[in-house]
């Protein structure tokens, strides 16, 4: 019997251990406005990070398409050198490199412009694939009827290319705002490193839990609308 | 052009870190490896533990799968490293690292997985059953082989992925590329460790994508 | 051989199978005909459990394959099925597909069953083209393929549904003919087919299903040149055109 109960205060004293450390309300009640703050600059990094990315990689991507054989070289080396690099290293590279050079941005430019290298690469690659899946007759049937390149382009291809490959610019959206969070290391007061600072002023993780966790309400539906879309494409190829 | 070969490319201080980012290459290797290993063979248990189609086994298969494909990796290491030990769960950063990445791993290659086989056509299972072949049997020898041929692309580039956020254990002091090329960074004051870890990482990952990009037309979309 | 008592089959509201009783005899040719969504393909697919029936009961050679004693595994080898899309492996060669069944589970040693393979391919008059790859055969020896595979195991009853429906015509007559050849070595059959000269020729009895029921069954001459019932009549003006 008394082992029993030495038990269960055990487990109580645990669960007491882990509301008190992750679940803190008093915690969170003080720090709050930090993490609002943080969330703000995490939407503020993603609504500029993913439009760039996007554009950029249309760029490469219809660039591509006229299929210069020197050009295509190069885009395809560039896509793959920044493929190569882990966003990380490009940030650190860039935020710690450019004052080097002379080139005295704001950090917040400095972060912009590695996410931006890395992630019109992949926006690139999804686009590139998208508008080869596509055949020739698309275009031909297009320029045919008196659109121009570019409107053929615009109208007929890239609709259908975008189609094709919306799993994956989902996708790829979804590990752009994750990349978001590397800009902490470099002090960006973005969601993790407001989490981390709260973390310091209180001496309690809850603020770090809290962060995580409004990451896991702003993915967890891109999440789950992807495994939807990957399930059907997959079932079709 | 002097201000960039003096701070990016400097000869000297290349040759004085060399050393180091050589042994961060090391760490950073072991590292990619043990987390390929250990998160392609979680995330294909998975699947095939989900394609029993246990009503409570698969709901917290997804969760799990979920959360960690939602949750920025960064994130990942940070809560394990710098919120576990607060309820008693301390690990070394290499231990941190590798496990965040391979629970990473493994829920995107459970994921993958899972959509290969449910992507093989329901005739296949009927055909086997109907020849006598037990649950088991028809996973194994009909429905895997065609669900892991489709899944090799995707597999392929997720994993590069994955293994290049690697970088990502810097954060917890684990002695691989970054780490040393941000000490020698900070020591030297000048941005070529920096470089040096730039071209390292190329000359791991490049061969890489090369080759994923050899996977995908050799794997992707025919069939 | 093949006894269905009282065969019923819901899909939630949807009723396939409105009570069916069929027996058919040993080395018997039984072929089923009927409009699209009938519970054709329902009623062969419960004769080896791929559905689970909602009552009744399916007898074959005296087991009741419904019974939970039953190793329904055990009895499938016993009930060849053929599918209207083949369904051959994609991943393995013709013998490999053929043979798949027998090493794993009649457990014969790898060389035994090539060659009792070899001869179910040769069987169907696909001997050379053992090594073929499915995707280098066509739809009829595809189809062929697949009836090797159920034949392989010595099955005492066959089930085709819809067997030539995905051929070209030039490559119905193939199937048919080997179809023909097990009807003649006296295999028990059960088909469901739009072949209606094949019936004419080949079965012993004709049932015209709709709606989940036999609504008719007879000889083939009988059914086909005086139907009893309006719906039999209207399907087969359908079918064979004015
Ligand atoms: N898995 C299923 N779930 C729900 N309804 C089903 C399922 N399988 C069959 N049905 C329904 O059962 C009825 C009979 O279907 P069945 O496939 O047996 O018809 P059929 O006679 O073989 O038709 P067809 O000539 O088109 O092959 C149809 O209404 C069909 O929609
Ligand atoms: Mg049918």
């Amino acid at each position: 019997m008394g082992g029993v109960a030495l038990r269960v205060e055990a487990l109580s004293r645990a669960m007491e251990g882990l509301v008190y450390n992750f679940f803190n309300l008093e915690v969170l009640l003080k720090v709050h406005p930090l993490l609002l703050k943080g969330l703000r600059m995490t939407l503020q990094l993603c609504l500029l990070v993913v439009p760039l990315g996007i554009a950029g990689g249309l760029v490469v991507a219809v660039a591509y398409s006229f299929h210069v054989r020197w050009l295509n070289w190069l885009l395809i080396a560039y896509i793959d050198l920044f493929r190569s690099f882990p966003p990380l290293v490009l940030l650190i590279l860039v935020f710690y490199g450019l004052p080097f050079l002379g080139v005295e941005v704001p950090s917040l430019v400095a972060v912009l412009l590695a996410f931006l290298l890395n992630t019109a690469s992949y926006y690139g690659e999804i686009f590139r694939a998208g508008i080869e899946s596509i055949g020739r007759g698309q275009r031909e049937a297009a320029r045919s009827t008196g659109l121009s390149g570019l409107q053929a382009m615009v109208y007929v291809v890239l609709p259908q290319a975008v189609r094709n490959v919306l799993p994956d610019l989902i996708s790829n959206t979804l590990e752009v705002i994750k990349f978001t969070a590397l800009a902490s290391v470099v002090a960006l007061p973005e969601l993790l490193r407001m989490g981390r600072v709260a973390q310091g002023l209180t001496y309690n993780p809850t603020p770090l839990i809290a962060a995580a966790l409004i990451y896991l309400a702003l993915l967890w539906p891109i999440v789950r609308l992807l495994s939807r879309l990957e399930r059907r494409t997959m079932a079709k190829r | 052009m002097d201000r960039i070969a003096a701070n990016f490319f400097d000869l000297d201080v290349m040759a004085k870190y060399l050393p180091s980012i050589i042994d961060g290459v090391w760490v950073t290797i072991h590292l990619a490896v043990f987390i390929v290993l250990a998160g392609i063979a979680l995330g294909f248990v998975l699947a095939v533990a989900r394609a029993f189609q246990i009503r409570p086994v698969n709901w917290l298969i997804v969760l799990v799968v979920d959360v960690f494909r939602a949750l920025p990796p960064i994130v990942i290491v940070i809560v394990f490293y710098f919120a576990l030990p607060f309820v008693g769960i301390s690990m070394s950063g290499f231990v941190v690292a590798w496990l965040s990445l391979t629970l990473v791993l493994a829920s995107f290659a459970e994921e993958i997985f899972w959509t290969g086989i449910l992507s093989v056509d329901r005739g296949q299972w009927e055909a086997a059953r109907s020849t006598g072949l037990g649950f088991l049997q028809t996973l194994r020898d009909v429905v895997l082989p065609q669900a892991v041929r489709l899944t090799i692309p995707p597999l392929t580039n997720r994993t590069i992925v994955i293994t290049k956020s690697t970088a990502i254990a810097s954060v917890v002091a684990v002695p691989e590329i970054l780490t040393h090329a941000s000490a020698a960074q900070a020591f030297s004051a000048n941005t070529t460790p920096l470089t040096m870890a730039a071209i390292a990482y190329l000359v791991i990952f490049l061969p890489l994508v090369v080759l994923s990009r050899w996977v995908e037309s050799r794997f992707g979309w025919k069939r | 051989m093949l006894d269905l008592k009282g065969v019923r089959k819901s899909f939630g509201a949807i009723e396939a199978l409105k009570g069916i009783d069929l027996a058919v005899t040993r080395q018997e040719l039984v072929f089923i005909i009927g409009p699209s969504g009938s519970g054709k393909s329902t009623l062969l697919r419960c004769c080896n459990r791929l559905e689970e029936p909602t009552a009744g009961r399916v007898i074959i050679d005296g087991v009741d394959i419904l019974s939970p004693r039953v190793d329904i595994n055990e009895m499938r080898r016993h009930i060849g099925m053929v599918f209207q899309s083949f369904n051959l492996y994609p991943h393995l060669t013709a013998l490999g597909n053929v043979t798949l069944a027998l090493r794993r589970v009649l457990k014969l040693p790898r060389n035994e069953a090539n060659e009792r393979g070899r001869a179910a391919l040769d069987g169907v008059g696909l001997a050379e083209r053992a090594d073929a790859w499915p995707n280098e055969l066509s739809g009829g020896q595809q189809q062929r393929v697949a009836i090797a595979r159920a034949l392989a195991l010595q099955p005492k009853v066959m089930l085709f549904d819809e067997p030539t429906s995905a051929l070209d015509p030039e490559l119905v007559g193939g199937v048919l003919d080997v179809m023909r050849r097990m009807r003649e070595t006296g295999m028990t059959m059960l088909v469901v087919s739009h072949e209606m000269g094949f019936a004419r020729e080949a079965a012993d009895r004709v049932l015209f299903m709709d709606e989940g029921e036999v609504v008719e069954e007879g000889a083939p001459a009988r059914i086909f040149e005086s139907p009893e019932h309006a719906r039999t009549r209207e399907f087969l003006r359908r079918v064979t055109g004015p």
